[in-house]
């Protein structure tokens, strides 16, 4: 998608006149140049007119990357924000790979800017210095005289649009090391002026998502499901939908996991599935409830756990806890959560006039739904295309490693003669109700404090449902048994706790499992920081010193961590709340990134909690693009709360018993107030801020209702423990 | 049926069946993809539509209902001053993340602003309630109404 219409047509233009400079890496990892965009897949590309656009290698799900990335070409290239346009990338493993992922290509971990942040900038400076020489032999002197301002070159006695040396440039090998500006020199990068790229088109209804896709002909299909995962569909009877004006047709899919209905329009498709009348087998159908997962859970965390994650001495530990002056212990509980984007997951599937494959989606791996359509359609690999449009959200959601939407798109589409495109739409009950969750979890914690208050064993147990197990990450996850994502957060802490024991133990899953914004931070960092504060509590310490003896060390991982909470609290101001007013505070590391918050609150559980301001401090290294990172904490931080205050995913003999968002209410603007977040400057290499904002905010809330109240939340959602929301 | 449909000042004859809601017309008959469908049981806003000005969710909107109604969408309604204050104040503090549910979110930002010129903090709460926004713009939501109030009233 190129966002400014004027610039797309000046693309279309060029690429007609065959006068592309291309800048970017070749499959050895090497920069290139080439005046043939289908010789090469660039990250930057110029065109005569002098048009340049940023190749995004990410999706956009509204966390930044479209304008992250671009501003990072912008920098290198002596360009204004307003001179340079964006297009997502085709999927292409080899050239568009996350560089922290392998050879794959997609967004997930907080990760978009830190492995693009060396990688588009020397594309840009590579680009940089290509114009300037072709200018500098146009013009018979040293490069080094010339710069380059707003997108003119100009020299002691010249100066001319980069446009003219377009051809000239592409013509010339690209610098092996191009220089890259010094921080000091940085003009866009960390400058808060620069705004987003997306928001007049998503302000004013001409932003295109996957699901406003059009193609020529196009039906949509729907999936009928069966209530319990894995159940099988035996057989369907239409004929209830024949009346059904605009209903084609419905089909089992090959796998027989749901049926496919066809029909013309996608009010058509909803009623068509209604009608249908179709016959499961349920023989292997899962039939627990979510009782008997919590019941496995807290039963797990009274064994001895699987694995011992940090290797520690458990029998000392345990003997330190026995022997403290004052034992802190509470179980907690976390209930599974769908992630509820708010653009209902759905894509677009056709066949090309080469009979290859073209799908339409808001893509966030492409290379898992790429590689699965090509073995559906037994098709070479570079005979599938992904056409990467803006996504309505994802909260993980997006990033099946089954491809589970896309794979059903394609199931669909091969039923019918590929003559015409298949949109397939999936509802807000299909995305509530369709099985992959944040996992449920238990933790069970005893810390003992001896008399001074001092920590001086944790003993720290946790239950729940693998992710990465028997996925294609499950390699890159999971070491000697532990799925690092089960327990991120804990033994990793920055905290230096003396006498810890953590363990593990996996419990079997009643549905798919999935990522969700933060993933394990989810619940880690709630336990780790109300552990704090009761521990804290029953030491007699203020809670923000508290933490920070656990913080003294020389390692940049506790100064940063420490450097956060000392800023939340100072800006929060920290120990004196407004009259009729309790503050609760966390701080937690995720995904490189340190983030602090206080939330303060007013009223107390029984009359009415209002959260009344939220203060966050936030370490991300270099702040590339200021106000898109306060963005996402606000949004992390409203994610973080929301699902906590109110939301879980139950099941009754295997079936969800959640509809849409009037049982699975989402966070409404009434319910939190101000949110004021402060950055860190920082000369570190930049970490991630879309899922590091939300760990920290359920706990915080957790603390500033004890403070309230005396009421300690451990089994989420909140609303669960007599707390109320005024 | 045949329908009538007046939308944008335009007037639209459109083949529909009773009972069908007004948001699918307006997305798949139309092909105007601006209005978004988020739930369809009116509980998220995002395919808010003005009828005779008024914001209502056209999810829960059946076509037989509108007929000779004036329909107003996102891809209009910034012809109106409050319409293209909104638009403004959206793009000067970056409200959007994901943007998905943003066209809902200007839709009741317009009504408001019609019938309350300088709403203060809490009516812009109530009033904006039922829109959801999964990446929680909320705190943004509500300085873009109060810039655009700025904004008109300048």
């Amino acid at each position: 998608m190129t966002v400014n219409t004027s610039r797309r047509g000046f693309l279309k233009g060029a690429a007609a006149a065959g006068a592309v400079l291309v800048v970017g890496v070749r499959p050895d990892g090497a920069l290139a140049a080439s005046s043939n965009p289908s010789m090469l897949t660039p990250f930057v590309q110029i065109d005569t007119n002098g048009s340049v656009t940023a190749i995004i290698k990410h999706f956009e799900m509204g966390q930044g990357p479209s304008t992250g990335l671009t501003t990072l070409i912008a920098e290198e290239m002596g360009l204004s924000m307003d001179q340079i346009g964006y297009d997502f990338a085709p999927s292409n493993p080899q050239v568009y790979n996350n560089t922290l992922f392998g050879p794959m290509q997609g967004t997930g971990g907080s990760t978009a800017m830190a492995n693009s942040y060396l990688q588009y900038r020397q594309a840009g400076a590579a680009a940089r210095e290509m114009l300037l020489q072709a200018a500098a032999d146009t013009w018979s002197v040293d490069p080094s005289t010339l710069s380059i301002e707003d997108g003119v070159i100009s020299g002691p006695a010249n100066a001319a649009p980069l446009g003219q040396f377009v051809e000239a440039a592409a013509a010339l090998d690209a610098p092996a090391e191009p220089r890259l500006k010094d921080p000091s020199e940085f003009r866009l990068i960390g400058n808060p002026g620069v705004r987003r790229l997306d928001s007049a088109a998503k302000g004013n209804g001409t932003a295109m998502f996957a699901m406003d896709i059009r193609r020529p002909n196009q039906m949509v299909a729907m999936i009928a499901r069966p209530e319990q995962q894995r159940a099988t569909a035996i057989s369907v009877d239409a004929s209830g939908a024949e009346g059904i004006k605009g209903f084609i047709n419905a089909a089992i899919l090959p796998n027989q996991a749901g049926v496919a209905v066809f029909a013309e329009n996608t009010w058509a498709a909803m009623q068509a599935r209604d009608a249908l009348s179709i016959e499961w087998d349920t023989s292997n159908a899962e039939t627990r409830s979510s009782d008997q997962i919590e019941t496995d859970i807290r039963a797990a965390l009274e064994a001895e756990p699987t694995f011992n994650v940090n290797g520690a001495d458990v029998t000392a530990v345990q003997a330190a806890i026995d022997g403290a002056d004052t034992v802190v212990e509470e179980t907690f509980y976390f209930p599974l959560l769908a992630h509820a984007p708010m653009e209902p997951l759905n894509c677009t599937i056709e066949q090309t006039d080469d009979g290859g494959i073209l799908l339409h989606d808001g893509c966030q791996i492409p290379t898992i739904p790429h590689g699965a359509i090509a073995q559906i359609f037994d098709l070479a690999f570079e005979k599938v295309q992904i056409k990467t449009v803006l996504a309505g959200g994802s909260f993980g959601r997006r990033a099946t490693p089954s491809a589970d939407y896309q794979v059903e798109a394609a199931l669909a589409f091969s039923l019918t003669d590929r003559s015409r495109p298949v949109h397939l739409v999936w509802s807000r009950e299909d995305d509530l109700r369709s099985g992959y969750y944040r996992p449920a979890f238990g933790h069970k914690v005893r810390v003992g404090l001896n008399g001074s208050g001092n920590i001086v064993g944790w003993e720290h147990r946790v239950a729940g449902q693998s992710i990465m197990k028997g996925t294609p990450f499950e390699s890159f996850a999971v070491h000697d048994g532990v799925d690092h994502s089960s327990i991120e957060g804990t033994s990793d802490s920055p905290y230096q706790i003396p006498g810890a024991a953590f363990g593990l133990t996996d419990t079997e899953k009643a549905t798919s499992t999935l990522w969700w914004r933060a993933v394990g931070h989810t619940h880690t960092a709630y336990v780790m920081e109300v552990m704090m504060d009761m521990a804290a509590k029953a030491a007699g310490i203020d809670p923000v010193e508290f933490r920070l003896a656990y913080l003294t060390g020389d390692e940049a991982d506790q100064a940063r961590k420490a450097g956060v909470l000392k800023l939340a609290a100072e800006k929060a101001n920290w120990g004196n709340p407004a009259e009729g007013r309790s503050q609760g505070i966390a701080v937690h590391k995720s995904f490189g990134s340190y983030v602090a918050e206080v939330v303060e609150v007013s009223g107390n559980a029984d009359d009415g909690i209002r959260i009344e301001k939220v203060t966050c401090a936030v370490d991300c290294g270099i702040a590339v693009n200021p106000d898109v990172i306060k963005a996402q904490m606000e949004g992390g931080i409203g994610y973080g709360i929301g699902h906590n205050m109110r939301d879980k995913i139950t099941l009754t003999d295997g079936v969800v018993d959640q509809f849409n968002f009037p049982d699975y209410e989402p966070l409404r603007i009434t319910d939190i107030g101000e949110i004021d977040v402060h950055i860190v400057p920082s000369a570190e290499a930049p970490t991630g801020v879309g899922e590091p904002g939300t760990p920290p905010a359920a706990p915080a809330l957790a603390n500033a209702i004890a403070a309230a109240s005396d009421l300690r939340v451990a089994a989420l959602p909140m609303e669960d423990n007599g707390v109320f929301f005024a | 049926m045949a329908i009538s449909l007046k939308l944008n000042g335009k007037t639209n004859e459109v083949e529909a069946e009773p009972g069908t809601p007004l948001l699918w017309v307006i997305r798949d008959e139309l092909n105007m993809t601006g209005t978004k469908f988020g739930c369809g049981v009116a509980s998220c806003g995002a395919c808010t539509v003005h009828l005779n000005g008024e914001p209502v969710r056209s999810c829960q909107t059946y076509i037989e209902d509108v007929e000779g109604a004036e329909i107003t969408t996102i891809e209009a309604v910034g012809e109106n001053p409050i319409g293209a204050a909104v638009q403004q104040a959206w793009v000067e503090l970056d409200v959007v993340q994901c943007g998905y549910c943003q066209s809902g979110q200007v839709m009741s930002a317009v009504g408001l602003l019609s019938e309350n010129p300088r709403p203060s903090a809490e009516e812009i709460d109530d009033y904006m309630y039922g829109n959801a926004c999964r990446c929680a713009t909320y705190q943004r939501i509500r300085a873009g109404i109060q810039r655009a109030a700025e904004i008109l009233e300048a």
